[in-house]
C-alpha cells in the first residue's frame, strides 16, 4: 500500500512536470545536460527586457557626444557622397536613369544596418560579460536587443532617404508597400549572422578582428555603391548567395522601381540564406549558450 | 508551510582546466586541429580523455531546503558556494544530479549588475529591476519606495558615474531588496555600505524571512550569518562538511582548521604537534575575538627525540598578508632542549585586527635556523569580529572590512584646525 502511494506520488510528480499547460507554478528543473524547456517561456518572461536593453544602448550611445542622434544621418551621408563620386563620377557606373545618390543611399541605408548590427550584437555578449556572469537571463535577448537598437538608427537615418527623395521629385512606385519585406529580411540577416558571431566571440576573441574585415570587405562585396546587375548574368546566382544582394536589391526594386526588372532568384537566395543563417544561428547559439558564464 | 523549495541530488559541476583548455583557447587552434585532425574535432563535444584535467568545484552535493528556511552558507574560499549559488540562479549549468526549485527565484551575486555608468539614477532603477526580473509594472508601482529606501532623491537625475561609491550601492540595494521572489539567493552583498545602511539591509532580509521566503545567505560575515540564519551549511573543497544549526556549523567551520592540519603536522620530523588551542584573556577556548583582546596560543607537542635549542616562529596571518610574529629567531628566547611531551604558549596582547578571518602559522627550526622540522605550517584559524563604532570609528567605509591592511596599531590625527584624534583598536571606547 505504501508503495502504491509512493508511486502514486511519483506519477503525480512526473505528470506535474510533463505536462505543458500544467498550471503556471514556477517550479524549475535543473539538471546536467538538459536544455531546459524553460527556455521559449521565459523568454516570453523576460521580453521586457529586450525593450530596457535596447533603451539602454540607445540612450548610452550618443551621451557624451556633440550633435548626439544627428550622427545617424551624418553617417549614411558621408559614406553616400563618398560612394557615389567613386563609382557614379569616376567608375561610370550605370544608374538606370535614377539620380545617382538615391541609387547608393538606397544600399548604404540597409548595408549600414545590417553592419551595425551585426558587429554590436556580434560584440554584445562579451560587452555584456558583467551581466552574464552574475544574473541569469535568456542571452537570446541581449543579441535581439542589440539588433533592435541598430535598427532604430536604421530608422532615423531612413528620414534622410525620405528628404534626398523629395529633393530630386521622385515618387516611390507602388512596390513600396513591400519595404516592410526587405526590412525584415535585413533585420534576419544581421541576427542569423550576429548569433554566430556573438558565439563564436564568447570563445574565440578572434572574430573581435574579423568582424571589421567582414564589414570592409562586404561594403564593396555587396551592391552598395552599383547596381548588382553590372555582375555578369552567370555569375549572378552566386553573387546573390551573399544575402545583403538580395535585400539591397529588393530595396530599390521597392523604392526606385524595377529597371531592369527584379531578380527574382536572387530574392529567393536570399531568403533561404536568412533562414538558413537564422536557424543554424539559434542552434549554435542554444548549444554553447549553457557554457558562456564559464568561458566569457 | 514544510513543502521543500529546494531539492539538490548529486549536485557536480566540472570544470577542465590545463591543456586541454589552453589548445582550444585560440581560433588558430581550433582551426589548425580541425586540419590536422579533421574527425577529432568533429567529435571535439565527446570528452577529450588526453590532456584533460578535470576540476571538481562541486561534488555530490545533496540538500533540501525548506520552505521559509534562511540558510547561511559558508566556507573558506573556493569552497564551492559560489558555484552552487551560480547554478541555482541559472547562470551555468551543473555538470551532474540535479535540482528541483519551487517558487521563483532571485539572486543577487553582486550589488549593482547591470548598472549603467552614464545612465542616471531614475533609468538606472528600471533598467537593473527589468535585469533583475522586475516588469515595468512593478517598477513603477515601487518606484517611490526604492527611491526612499536609497536615500538617494536629490540626485535621481544624475548618472550614477558621479555618484559616491556608498550612494551607488545603496540605490543598487534599494533596487533588489524590492525583488518579490519566493527564494532570494544573495551573496556577500552585507560586505558594502555602511553600518546604518546595513541595519537596514539586514532589516529587509529578516522581514523578507519572516514572510515565510526561503533565503540563501553566503557570507564570511558570522555574526551577520547568526543573526539571520537558523540553519547553515558549510562547504569545503566543494563538498558539504556541517549541515545543521548555525551556532554549531559556525563553531565547526571556525575549529575545522586546526582539526584538519593537526594530521598534517605529525610529520615534522622527530617532533609532533599534538594539539592547538586559541584562547582569549579569559583563558576560554575559542575562535571568535573582538579587537583589542588579548590571543593566546597553546602548543602542546611530542618530541620524539632530544632537540636542542628549537626556534619557534609563529605568524598571524590575514588575507593578504602577515599580520604580526613571535619569532625566537629574532628575540632568542628559545627553550635550551625539548624532550618528550610538553607545552608552548603565547600571548599577542591586545591584538590590533580589523574584523576579518587570521590564520595562524607555525615553522619550528633546530640548528641554529638550519633544520627546518616545520616550515610555516596553518595550525589553526580564528576570525576577529567586533562593531568598529564601540572603538570609535565612525567613516563611512568602517564596514568594508580591508582586506590588504588589517593591523591598525593606535594613531593621532592632528587636524589643521587645531583638534587632534586618537584611533586605536586597543579597548571599546564605550569601556574606556
Amino acid at each position: 500500500m505504501r508503495l502504491l502511494n509512493e508511486l502514486d506520488q511519483e506519477y503525480s510528480l512526473e505528470t506535474r512536470f510533463g505536462t505543458p499547460d500544467a498550471p503556471p507554478i514556477d517550479e524549475l528543473v535543473i539538471e546536467a545536460g538538459r536544455t531546459e524547456r524553460q527556455y521559449w517561456r521565459d523568454l516570453w518572461r523576460y521580453r521586457e527586457l529586450f525593450y530596457f536593453l535596447a533603451w539602454r544602448d540607445l540612450l548610452v550611445r550618443y551621451k557624451q557626444t556633440v550633435v548626439g542622434v544627428s550622427w545617424s544621418l551624418i553617417r549614411p551621408l558621408l559614406t553616400t557622397i563618398v560612394l557615389t563620386v567613386v563609382f557614379g563620377k569616376l567608375g561610370k557606373m550605370p544608374s538606370g536613369g535614377v539620380p545617382y545618390p538615391l541609387l547608393v543611399l538606397c544600399g548604404t541605408l540597409p548595408w549600414q544596418f545590417f553592419s551595425t548590427a551585426m558587429t554590436e550584437s556580434g560584440n554584445s555578449l562579451v560587452m555584456n560579460s558583467n551581466l552574464i556572469s552574475k544574473i541569469y537571463f535568456p542571452r537570446l535577448i541581449i543579441i535581439v536587443s542589440s539588433v533592435i537598437t541598430s535598427f532604430v538608427d536604421f530608422l532615423i537615418s531612413a528620414v534622410f532617404l525620405v528628404v534626398l527623395m523629395i529633393w530630386y521629385h521622385y515618387a516611390p512606385p507602388a512596390a513600396v508597400l513591400f519595404v516592410p519585406f526587405f526590412v525584415l529580411l535585413a533585420f534576419g540577416a544581421a541576427f542569423g549572422v550576429g548569433l554566430w558571431i556573438a558565439a563564436l566571440m564568447v570563445e574565440y576573441r578572434d572574430f573581435r578582428f574579423i568582424v571589421p574585415f567582414i564589414v570592409q570587405f562586404g561594403l564593396y562585396i555587396s551592391p552598395v555603391g552599383f547596381q548588382s546587375s553590372v555582375v555578369p548574368e552567370r555569375f549572378r546566382l552566386l553573387y546573390a548567395l551573399n544575402p545583403m544582394v538580395g535585400v539591397i536589391d529588393g530595396f530599390r526594386w521597392c523604392l526606385l522601381g524595377a529597371q531592369n526588372g527584379i531578380y527574382r532568384p536572387g530574392i529567393a537566395v536570399a531568403v533561404i540564406d536568412v533562414i538558413v543563417l537564422v536557424a543554424s544561428g539559434i542552434w549554435y547559439f542554444r548549444k554553447t549558450e549553457q557554457t558562456f558564464a564559464d568561458v566569457i | 508551510m514544510s513543502n521543500p523549495a529546494i531539492i539538490i541530488e548529486n549536485l557536480g559541476k566540472r570544470y577542465t582546466i590545463g591543456h586541454q583548455r589552453a589548445k582550444r583557447d585560440g581560433l588558430r587552434h581550433a582551426i589548425e586541429s580541425a586540419i590536422r585532425e579533421p574527425l577529432t574535432w568533429l567529435r571535439s563535444s565527446r570528452p577529450k580523455k588526453l590532456q584533460q584535467v578535470d576540476f571538481w568545484a562541486l561534488k555530490d552535493v545533496s540538500l533540501q531546503i525548506k520552505q521559509g528556511e534562511v540558510v547561511g552558507i559558508i566556507g573558506s574560499n573556493g569552497a564551492g558556494k559560489s558555484t552552487l549559488l551560480k547554478i541555482l540562479s541559472r547562470i551555468t549549468v551543473p555538470s551532474e544530479g540535479r535540482i528541483r526549485i519551487d517558487g521563483r527565484v532571485a539572486s543577487l551575486l553582486e550589488v549593482g549588475t547591470g548598472f549603467h555608468q552614464e545612465l542616471t539614477g531614475r533609468e538606472n532603477i528600471f533598467l537593473n529591476g527589468a535585469i533583475l526580473g522586475m516588469t515595468r509594472a512593478e517598477i513603477v508601482r515601487k518606484f517611490d519606495e526604492i527611491v526612499e529606501f536609497s536615500g538617494v532623491e536629490e540626485f535621481l537625475d544624475t548618472p550614477v558615474k558621479r555618484y559616491s561609491s556608498g550612494m551607488y550601492v545603496r540605490l543598487a540595494f534599494a533596487v533588489a531588496a524590492h525583488l518579490e521572489p519566493e527564494i532570494l539567493i544573495v551573496d556577500e552583498v552585507l560586505a558594502v555600505g555602511d553600518a546604518a545602511f546595513q541595519k537596514k539591509c539586514i532589516g529587509k532580509m529578516e522581514n523578507f524571512a519572516q514572510g515565510g521566503r526561503t533565503v540563501l545567505f553566503v557570507s564570511h560575515n558570522m555574526d551577520a550569518v547568526r543573526t539571520l540564519c537558523q540553519r547553515a551549511i558549510l562547504f569545503d573543497g566543494g563538498k558539504i562538511r556541517a549541515d545543521g544549526y548555525v551556532d554549531s556549523v559556525v563553531e565547526d567551520y571556525c575549529s575545522g582548521f586546526s582539526t584538519s592540519s593537526r594530521q598534517q603536522l605529525r610529520g615534522a620530523d622527530g617532533l609532533a604537534i599534538d594539539r592547538v588551542v586559541l584562547k582569549n584573556d579569559r583563558s576560554q577556548e575559542t575562535c571568535q575575538f573582538c579587537p583589542g583582546e588579548d590571543l593566546i596560543i597553546e602548543i602542546t607537542f611530542d618530541a620524539q627525540e632530544c632537540l636542542e635549542k628549537p626556534y619557534f616562529t609563529l605568524a598571524v596571518r590575514g588575507q593578504k598578508g602577515n599580520c604580526f610574529t613571535a619569532n625566537m629567531l629574532l628575540d632568542g628566547h628559545r627553550p635550551k632542549f625539548l624532550n618528550g611531551k610538553g607545552k608552548i604558549s603565547c600571548r599577542f596582547k591586545a591584538i590590533p585586527l580589523l574584523p576579518q578571518r587570521y590564520t595562524v602559522q607555525l615553522a619550528i627550526k633546530a640548528n641554529n635556523g638550519r633544520d627546518v622540522l616545520l616550515h610555516y605550517a596553518d595550525i589553526g584559524s580564528f576570525i576577529v569580529t567586533g562593531d568598529l563604532v564601540t572603538y570609535g570609528f565612525k567613516g563611512e567605509f568602517q564596514t568594508r572590512v580591508s582586506e590588504a591592511t588589517s593591523v591598525v596599531i593606535p594613531y593621532e590625527w592632528q587636524l589643521p584646525d587645531g583638534t587632534s584624534a586618537t584611533v586605536s583598536l586597543s579597548a571599546p571606547v564605550s569601556a574606556i
